[in-house]
């Protein structure tokens, strides 16, 4: 039996230890690096005529691959075998050889590839999956289309491209290339729909310029408002579209650019250069209102020259090969170099990123077909995405900000959890610097002045409020207070400068005053006699409102605070939360605050009162002293109580992540962040690691509190006990 | 003057102070639960329904019907402002928030108006209000009664009225009865018999005769249903019949079937007795019905009853694991570090903000142990999640750990109480030490142990914020206690009351119409949780008067 209820108590003290670990055991893997793996490598049959990769692409489920060769073949292949499916011939003038391909920014299967005399064509592959059998059965379905004709939609003249470039969006299509000799000619094409059929035609438009420098890359931004062009000095030049107009050249680096490609979204151009360097800049909006490119961030250098850059399809991530066949991968927004890898073995030839960025085709010398395999779940959390200012994407300048989901998948989440932090501790400030005052001088009052028969009733009273439940409280403070104190304002600030002094007044009368009344009243009754004195103060603070406001803020205080003092006013804003809240913690604060003054034994007062010193003299100078640390552990416990509360907030809030101290905005904190955005995050996503991070610093934060506030409280039991 | 400075040095105005901080915490508590009060229970007396004839701003009239809800003062400036003309020498107009009603014709259910624009107003005793399914409730007058095509012949067109309701109120119930019974115990038997089929096809069973035993229950259950089906349409019909025809304040005559209309009076009508027995009426019905109208409208039963279910729940969890805790770090753990930092631990416990609680209950046992069990046990289910989501189960699971600190300590508290002689007493007789744990300690420790748990239960009943993720719906399709086998479903979502107030007050489309509900949950779930409390202290008051003698 003994042992039974030992495995019984120990199994309790087991599950406190329990959720700390499952906390942080989910978060865990945030932290964890990526990691590669070469999974296959297959030495395939020779493709047909020796041909080497222009192209080369994998479906999601890296079953399929896509090879267009420098022959103009275009064949599918089995990832696993590569045994060709079907293929056929990209309808280029006979003989003429491929030299280049560039998928849109946008993706979707859509390719220009540009042969050897000036010709691009645009294709598209796509992949039906179907389950014919049922669930086990699953086969991939390759199509390749023309979706806008078997034509060459763009022609260099004969002449070879060096760069090319394409966009290829619901609007519009893009086509950009460059040769060697610095032409470059830019299709421009707005996309209408045949009402009839359905079939979507272009509006072609042509332009092109002679460029007086040596380009070394393309890339077109996915808005197809913007053209940059990298040189062999280390500059990127930024045209506008579609009149094609020079608009700055930046400085990027001092050795020449040997790669551009856009990120995901097509916002940001991502610039590596000969040192193996790659930099990420996108336009920014300064105060004339007119953009600039800005270089936004620098990558770890790889040591290298640059070779290409593979952006990833879903992430805001990247990968990057360099001339010594090295491959790094890198996330953006962390800003970080994730993992670094060597492929110098494979030689490779080209590479395909799979659109879930878990694997990587690489056609070696041999030939042969290598697949690496890619495990990297959470590039997009580092310590500095999280804790400190990252410049995002349309961001003028670095910013603390949370945004987690957006309409799009090209959004750049911002997992910033510094404005929840700050929020969390806004909530609470406000909420002790209401709480605190009244908390702890009702707590020395009730245990040292009030009369045991008074006390009796009003300490149960004020404790039982602590089992309020706090959804009735954030209720009442989002849907009562809140718009009575937009109404109220000055009413409000005006009780804090009338009800203390109406009250000093009353007191001092009742002093000097001698009344039949004060012996009605035993000492230790004041809190009832002020009652009606307190209600009156508040009356006339209420009354004084309206003239003291047409006097000094010109009628409305809350029309005044916007206009002439520039403070913005939410209804739901700190003021409101850190009433309710406050209003929340006072219970427990006062009742640990209490029971430390009430236990501070009578001997030590009553030696200090024999000796002279006034009651009031006696609590701040003998009692309080002794109290301290139970009054410190109230005070710690009240703030844990603030900090973790979840309800009040989410509901006297506008819940907005913003960083700022004032009184009338609102917040949003890590317990309310929590509460909203758990519920509808995908399971063991980043996304949902980071609220649990969030929950786990909410756990070591109380639990960090409450040790101290735990600790001081057991000395000040052991220092009594000697009394 | 001198006088004064040693008043203040004497710190006798600061001793002022402190008891004025008493006072505005009492004042404040007291004023919350007054305005909680006097709004919950505000709401169902039957106020009387003003008929308003009443200028537009234009200078058209029109007669308005309605309960006024709110009246305030409004600076004249701000309405010269908002367009309005104002009689010269005017500072303030009263403005009233009216409670029209009638949403199907209008298209709000409130309306401000200006005392200075009415022209008269009168409570005429033939006004009714009707509660209705849906479109809120409906001021009127009764004009007619229709059964089926036909008008009838009335006398006492009220009377009939009401006796036509309570026929349709009868057969709502009937309908209501075999939805959620018959119908709905078949639907569940065929939805088994579905995930039967399933595990034996999972399971790789080739035996055709298990199927088509299979077959041959679910035609027997389909014939069944077919007939209650028949059932249901004719009741259906039956509930159809009549309609009653209502003339609106502003003369419109509309016709509303009676099986829309859940309830009808005359406030104007009514005495006083009349109305407080109809003020009870409703009340019960608020305690007692579903929501309807999106929660909007209608009772609160079924929060009431996941409340509960999910408080006994966790009480069943959390009585022995945390009085075994209790027991083993007070009699048999020797005290020492390890117990110093249990203790620790345990009151760090308690101070964990709940949300942690729920993302630890979500992750832990929702994905991870639901999952598995729904891997192990429920195959057939999937992909639906049958554990694997939200539940009954696992908000008491969480609710558990979260109460857990309260009952170690106050069971800790309860058996400090117990007098060393008591305990010597026992083992001086011979008693082991099981014995005397058993047979002395705990029974005499037992209020101890009750007023934790009594506590666990009133923080369980509110706390709100763990609970939204692991298993709180705002409507819930049936309870998690039903007649169908195995009769309790711990794997269901449920409602809760805290919850409700949340999503009532801030998610609801319509929230002024639905604020008066949100302040009576509210007080109803006050009540409960200040009753649970008191009896708490009253409990441990009582513990610590019987053994103050035997402590000397």
């Amino acid at each position: 039996m003994r042992w039974l209820i030992a495995i019984g108590g120990v199994a309790v003290i087991w599950a406190v230890v329990l959720i700390f670990f499952y906390l942080a055991w989910v978060v865990f893997p945030l932290f964890l690096p990526a990691d590669t793996r070469l999974a296959e490598s297959e030495t395939v049959p020779g493709w047909r005529g020796d041909s080497t990769p222009v192209y080369l692409a994998v479906e999601e489920q890296q079953e399929v691959g896509l090879r267009l060769s420098s022959g103009a073949e275009l064949a599918f292949f089995d990832v696993a075998s590569g045994r060709v499916l079907s293929s056929e011939m990209l309808p280029a003038e006979d003989g003429a050889a491929l030299v280049l391909a560039a998928e849109a920014v946008e993706r979707h299967g859509r390719v220009a590839a540009a042969a050897g005399n000036g010709e691009i064509f645009v294709f598209r592959h796509s992949y039906e999956t179907r389950f014919e059998g049922g669930v086990e059965t699953r086969s991939i379905n390759p199509v390749l289309e023309y979706p806008y004709g078997e034509a060459p939609l763009l022609d260099l003249d004969g002449a070879a491209p060096i760069a090319l470039a394409f966009s290829d969006n619901d609007s519009g299509l893009l086509l950009a290339a460059v040769t060697a000799d610095g032409l470059l000619r830019v299709l421009v094409a707005g996309k209408r729909e045949n009402f009839l059929s359905g079939q979507v035609e272009l509006d072609p438009e042509q332009r092109e310029l002679q460029l007086d420098f040596a380009a070394s890359g393309l890339a077109v931004s996915g808005n197809q408002r913007w053209l940059y062009v990298g040189d062999d000095a280390g500059r990127i030049h930024r045209y506008s579209l579609p009149g094609l107009e020079w608009e700055e050249a930046v400085e990027v680096s001092v050795a020449g650019i040997s790669s551009i490609a856009m990120l995901l979204g097509g916002i940001s151009v991502l610039v590596g250069d000969n040192d193996g360097v790659i930099r990420q800049l996108f336009p920014v909006r300064d105060e004339d209102n007119a953009y600039r490119l800005a270089s936004v961030r620098q990558f770890e250098s790889l040591g290298s020259p640059i070779l290409r850059i593979l952006p990833e399809e879903r992430r805001k991530g990247f990968l990057a090969l360099t001339a010594t066949d090295e491959l790094a991968i890198f996330h953006s927004t962390a800003g970080r170099l994730i993992e670094r890898t060597g492929l110098a073995e494979l030689q490779p030839l080209a590479l395909a990123l799979a659109p879930r960025a878990d694997g990587l085709l690489i056609e070696g010398a041999g030939p042969r077909l290598n697949r690496l395999e890619i495990e990297n779940e959470h590039p997009e959390v580092s310590f500095s995405s999280i804790w400190q200012k990252v410049w995002y994407e349309n961001y003028e300048e670095p910013e603390y900000v949370w945004q987690s989901s957006a309409a799009t998948n090209e959004f750049e989440p911002k997992f910033s959890l510094t404005p929840l932090v700050f929020g969390t501790l806004k909530a609470a400030l406000y909420a002790m610097l209401f709480a605190i005052p009244l908390a702890l001088m009702g707590a020395a009052y009730t245990a040292y002045f009030m009369s045991p028969e008074l006390r009796k009733w009003v300490k149960p009273g004020i404790e039982i409020m602590a089992a309020l439940p706090t959804v009735i409280l954030g209720f009442l403070a989002g849907l009562w207070f809140a718009p009575w104190v937009e109404e109220n304002l000055a009413g409000l600030l005006l009780m804090l400068l009338c009800i203390p002094p109406g009250l000093l007044a009353f007191s001092w009368i009742w002093h000097r005053w001698d009344n039949p009344l004060k012996d009605m009243v035993p000492e230790g009754w004041e809190p009832a006699l002020l009652l009606p004195v307190m209600l009156a103060s508040g009356a006339l603070a209420m009354w004084l409102a309206e003239p003291v406001q047409v006097l000094l803020f010109g009628g409305d205080l809350r029309s005044w605070l916007s206009t002439e003092a520039g403070i913005s006013y939410d209804q739901r804003n700190a003021l409101v939360v850190g009433c309710a809240m406050g209003f929340a913690v006072i219970p427990t604060i006062f009742s640990i605050a209490e029971d430390a003054v009430f236990g501070v034994p009578k001997s030590l007062s009553d030696g200090s009162l024999a000796l002279g010193a006034t009651p009031w003299q006696t609590l701040v100078h003998v009692v309080l002293p002794t109290a301290s640390p139970g009054i410190f552990s109230a005070l710690m416990i009240g703030l844990g109580r603030a900090v973790g509360e979840t309800m009040i907030v989410l509901m006297a809030t506008g819940n907005t992540p913003i960083m700022d101290w004032n009184l009338f905005e609102g917040m949003r904190t890590l317990a309310a962040n929590i509460a909203v955005e758990m519920p509808e995050s995908e399971v063991n996503s980043s996304h949902y690691r980071i609220l649990f991070l969030a929950a786990l610093v909410l756990f070591l934060f109380t639990f960090v509190v409450n040790t101290v506030a735990e600790l001081i409280r057991q000395r000040l039991r052991e220092k009594y006990s000697s009394l | 003057m001198n006088s004064l400075q040693t008043w203040i040095k004497s710190g006798v105005p600061w001793v002022w102070l402190n008891a004025a901080a008493v006072t505005a915490s009492v004042t404040l508590v007291a004023g919350l639960l007054l305005l909680i009060a006097a709004r919950g229970m505000g709401h169902f007396w039957p106020a009387a329904v003003h008929e308003i004839v009443y200028q537009e701003v234009d200078g058209s009239r029109v007669t308005l019907a309605g309960q006024i809800t709110t009246r305030e003062d409004v600076k004249a400036s701000r309405l010269t402002e908002a367009g309005r003309t104002v009689a010269e020498g005017v500072e303030t107009v009263e403005r009233m928030l009216l409670k029209t009603g009638n949403r199907d014709l209008s298209g709000t259910d409130f309306r401000w108006i200006y005392e200075p624009s009415i022209l008269q107003i009168t409570q005429p005793l033939s006004m009714a209000v009707l509660e209705r399914q849906e479109w809120g409730v409906f001021f009127g007058r009764v004009v007619g009664l229709k059964q089926g095509e036909d008008l009838l012949e009335s006398r006492d067109a009220w009377s009939d009225f009401q006796a036509l309701l309570e026929r349709a109120a009868g057969l709502r119930g009937q309908i209501r009865e075999l939805e959620k019974g018959a119908i709905g115990r078949v639907n569940y038997r065929l939805e088994r018999l579905r995930l039967a089929e399933r595990q034996l096809e999972l399971d790789g069973v080739t035996d055709p005769a298990q199927f088509e035993s299979i077959q041959r229950q679910r035609a027997e259950l389909q014939a069944e249903y077919a007939g209650l089906e028949e059932e249901l349409v004719s009741l259906n019909q039956a509930i159809r019949r009549d309609a009653v025809i209502m003339q609106t304040a502003a003369g419109q005559e509309v016709e509303l079937p009676l099986h829309t209309i859940i309830d009808a009076w005359m406030p104007n009508a009514m005495g006083g007795l009349q109305r407080i027995g109809h003020y009870f009426h409703q009340v019960w019905s608020f305690l007692s019905e579903d929501p309807r109208e999106a929660n909007t409208e209608g009772g609160i039963f079924p929060a009431i009853f996941g409340t509960i279910l999910m408080v006994l729940l966790m009480t069943v969890v959390v009585a022995p694991f945390g009085v075994v805790a209790g027991v083993y770090l007070k009699e048999y753990a020797r005290q020492g570090l390890l117990t110093r930092i249990i203790r620790i631990a345990v009151n760090n416990l308690a101070g964990v903000p709940s949300i942690v609680y729920g993302v630890f209950g979500l992750g832990f046992f929702v994905y991870t142990l639901g999952g598995s069990i729904d891997q192990l046990f429920y195959e057939a289910a999937l992909p639906s999640p049958t554990f694997g989501t939200g539940g009954l189960f696992w908000a008491s699971l969480t609710l558990a750990l979260l109460t857990l600190p309260v009952v170690i300590v106050s069971t800790e508290e309860g058996l400090s109480r117990i007098p060393r002689s008591i305990r010597e007493g026992s083992l001086a007789l011979g008693a082991t030490q099981w014995e005397t744990l058993w047979r002395t300690i705990v029974p005499m420790a037992s209020p101890g142990i009750m007023t934790g748990l009594i506590l666990a239960v009133a923080r369980a009943a509110g706390e709100v914020a763990p609970l939204m993720l692991v298993g709180v719906v705002k409507l819930a399709p049936s309870l998690p206690l039903d007649g169908n086998f195995p009769f309790l479903h711990p794997e269901r979502k449920f409602m809760h009351l805290g919850f409700h107030i949340y999503d009532v007050g801030f998610q609801s489309p319509n929230v002024e119409a639905a604020r008066p509900l949100v302040y009576a949950t509210a007080l109803l779930l006050v009540l409960v949780i200040l009753l649970l409390n008191m009896v708490a202290i009253h409990v441990r008051n009582g513990l610590r008067e019987k053994y103050k003698g035997l402590e000397t």
